[in-house]
């Protein structure tokens, strides 16, 4: 593995050696002294193009948790209206000998850009890119699935996970398809139908508009997580939805849908959360919602990133 | 002025002849071509080359004035010559914009003193593009340039009333509104077709219907006002079926394909480079299909370049914040020979229909596009189509690099072109013209 850009790169003993490797660095993070030595000497850029506070501290501390040196490179406003602008910065990271680079961008494909354009020559870990994908937000979420339905090992076989809301405009709900059909779980996508893509038929999941015909499950199986989309909440006003009671009404999580949920099933949510929108408050703050274990896990796979792109051949299987 | 012999053409693939060439005009074909020439004519050697008549393009870009970094009248007319053309239409949307006599004007006139092909300027339908109010057709259309082809390409004119104003308008001098088929607020934002490979690479979809809706309207708001209608760029399988209906019901529209709409899909779009970008979208391998049909039964009339050259920092960049557009004056030929006539599809002299004939009648450019006869103006070009080359933008004639075949290998290569008997082109090599007042003669 060279980049990781997109999980629809990753072959299933990919996905599930990922996920085995940050299990192992979950186990270092229960030690009083959580720093390994793996990263030493290294210099990994986190650059981004798109504010996300949450996401680049979960990045930084998994590189400092390698010892690697982080260098913050916040290029936001200078995107999208400045094309140049991402391959200027791509030539400053070469000539400050960057090791990595993880770049957060507002258009789709840019890390693919930056991965594959001549401008630079290290691993490019896309932390988000536009419409197209967020990697590490899906390994984690199938980390977390893991975890409580398979026992922390092997993949989702047989597992059945319904993606609700703004599937068009998500990065996170393409990235779970992907990651999630490799690992053999079961996608259902609901969402109305000016939210789901033109062409979302060739996706390897089944796709509905009825939430609650969604929960209920069918022969094929109960549902054993339902993962909810954070909404724009400027979608309203470009007139995706008529507004936000109705959402709320036919495609927000609440208690009384959670109740008809079966008892094992899991709530998973992005963050940040718009309570009362796509997720109500009982719904958010239920036994069954992994919202702050997914902020703990994104840190363990973040590390298993790294660590494979930037060490993996080194230490072949040391850590775990 | 000497000549040229040129010894063993076969005009439009046809029976090889010779063809004698003086003073930009044909003057005799056969056994009394060598018979006439004398030791003044340069000879040709065109034994195993096709020739055809010159090639009209009705949609270059040649973004002077205002963009002469990524080219100008003379090196995009250069870069013509080299695939072949002998007239080309240069699109409006330059800085400022052509929608004066004045700008036409002087478009026209840098073409002609370039010497490389003829400029025809094409006229902005609305002032500045801004698709508000029209521009001064009449005077455009009676200035030096008798400019007979309008269109805001780039953009839509998308008031109907505009649009049904300007077909109106421009029957008054025989002129020819090119729609450039874009739904706006369908297309807001859009990167590329919207499809299965659009909703998996997360770039905002362009729907077919953005395209059709317009050409849909515009028909019959042509067959209202009797207007001339001519359909840029068509790029999927619905355009075809609406032409095609169009046509069958008796409207005066005419359509054209581009070289990459015939040859290229959206599934490029994959490598997030954006060399592929371009308006309308690369479509799907059904949409390809469709419009190579089209081109094959007549419903679409012509083939044009839409050449559109940029400077490197606006492709060399992200997907999203890259220029729509790609070259295309020296490769369209052998597009076309690949996907048309190495397919059996089409002669040679359906080569010559859709790149010379039909593009010269649908501009009203008079002396191109003409039989090769004796008699007839010399605009011709000589191809040998058993060769094939490696695509490299490096060595083009263009002044920009964004050619979306680089690194392909593409039949055909034009040997010589010539415009009114001088050869812009010879033996593959450009011959700058020295004294420009050859040209004008
Ligand atoms: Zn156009």
């Amino acid at each position: 593995m060279r980049h990781l850009l997109s999980t629809a790169d990753l072959s299933r003993a990919d996905a599930v050696a990922l996920l085995d490797t940050a299990e192992a660095m979950a186990q270092t993070q229960s030690r009083t002294i959580k720093k390994l030595p793996a990263l030493r000497g290294l210099t990994i850029v986190n650059l981004f193009f798109e504010d996300s506070t949450r996401t680049r501290i979960s990045f930084e501390a998994a590189a400092k948790r390698l010892s690697a040196d982080v260098i913050n490179f916040s290029a936001k406003g200078s995107s999208v209206s400045k094309g140049e602008s991402l391959k200027d910065t791509a030539q400053t990271l070469r000539a400050i000998g960057a090791d990595a680079v993880v770049v957060r961008h507002p258009a789709s494909g840019a890390p693919h850009r930056l991965a594959h354009a001549g401008w630079i020559d290290t691993p490019v870990v896309n932390a988000g890119d536009g419409m197209h994908q967020h990697p590490t937000q899906a390994l984690l979420d199938a980390f977390t699935l893991r975890r409580h339905l398979s026992g922390g090992e092997g993949d989702l076989a047989g597992r059945h996970v319904v993606v609700v809301g703004d599937v068009l405009h998500s990065r996170v709900a393409r990235s779970n398809v992907d990651l999630l059909a490799t690992l053999g779980a079961r996608v259902t996508l609901v969402a109305p139908p000016t939210l789901l893509p033109i062409g979302v038929g060739a996706w390897r999941c089944e796709v509905s508009s009825d939430l609650d015909a969604a929960l209920v499950g069918d022969v094929q199986g109960e549902v054993d997580a339902v993962m909810m989309l954070r909404v724009q909440r400027e979608r309203m006003t470009s007139g995706f939805f008529p507004s936000e009671r109705e959402y709320a009404r036919r495609y927000g999580l609440d208690a009384a849908r959670v109740d008809r949920l079966p008892p094992h099933a899991l709530v998973l949510h992005p963050g940040p959360m718009n309570r009362g929108l796509e997720i109500s408050a009982e719904a958010a703050d239920s036994p069954r919602s992994t919202v702050v274990e997914q902020v703990a896990n994104g840190v363990s796979v973040r590390m298993a990133v790294l660590y494979t792109l930037l060490a993996g051949d080194l230490a072949g299987e040391g850590v775990a | 002025m000497s000549g040229h012999l040129i010894r063993s053409a076969s005009p439009l693939g046809g029976e090889r002849t010779d063809l004698l060439v003086r003073d930009g005009v044909i003057v005799a074909l056969g056994a009394d071509a060598a018979a006439q020439a004398g030791s003044g004519d340069v000879r040709v050697d065109a034994d195993g080359l096709v020739a055809l008549p010159g090639l009209v393009d009705l949609h270059t870009h040649l973004r002077e004035p205002g963009r002469e970094d990524t080219e100008t009248v003379e090196s995009g007319t250069r870069a013509a010559a080299a695939g072949g053309f002998t007239a080309v239409h240069a699109m409006a949307n330059t800085a400022p914009v052509a929608d004066t006599a004045g700008v036409v004007e002087q478009v026209w006139r840098l073409g002609r003193d370039a010497g490389w092909a003829d400029v025809r300027p094409v006229g902005a339908v609305t002032v500045g593009l801004a698709g508000e109010r029209l521009a001064e057709l009449g005077a455009m259309a009676t200035s030096a340039a008798a400019v007979r082809v309008f269109s805001d390409d780039g953009k839509c004119v998308w008031d109907p009333v505009l649009m049904r104003r300007a077909l109106e308008y421009t029957r008054a001098f025989d002129g020819v509104v090119a729609q450039h088929a874009q739904e706006p607020r369908l297309t807001v934002d859009a990167q590329m077709h919207e499809g299965v490979v659009s909703a998996e690479i997360g770039l905002t979809g362009w729907p077919a219907v953005a395209e059709e809706a317009i050409i849909a309207r515009d028909v019959l708001l042509a067959e209202h006002v009797g207007g001339r209608l001519h359909v840029q760029h068509l790029s999927t399988a619905g355009s075809v079926e609406i032409i095609r209906w169009a046509k069958a019901r008796g409207i005066a529209v005419t359509a054209e394909a581009t070289p990459h709409h015939l040859l290229l899909t959206d599934e490029t779009a994959r490598t997030y480079d954006p060399v592929y970008k371009v308006n309308p979208p690369l479509r799907t391998a059904e949409d390809v299909e469709a419009v190579r049909a089209g081109l094959a039964d007549g419903t679409i009339d012509v083939v044009a370049t839409d050449h559109a050259p940029h400077a490197v920092q606006d492709k060399d960049c992200e997907w999203a914040a890259a220029a729509f557009g790609m070259t295309g004056l020296e490769t369209c030929l052998s597009v076309v020979q690949q996907v048309m006539v190495e397919d059996g599809a089409f002669t040679w002299a359906d080569v010559a229909r859709v790149l010379s004939h039909t593009p010269a009648r649908i501009g009203r450019v008079t002396d191109h596009g003409r039989p090769i006869a004796v008699g007839e103006p010399a605009n011709l070009v000589l191809i040998d189509p058993a060769a094939r080359r490696t695509v490299d933008p490096r060595v083009q004639e263009t002044a920009s690099r964004n050619s979306p075949f680089a690194g392909r290998e593409l039949p055909g290569q034009v040997r010589w072109t010539f415009l009114r008997g001088r050869a812009t082109i010879a033996d593959g090599v450009a011959v700058p013209h020295a004294d420009a007042t050859g040209a004008r003669a």
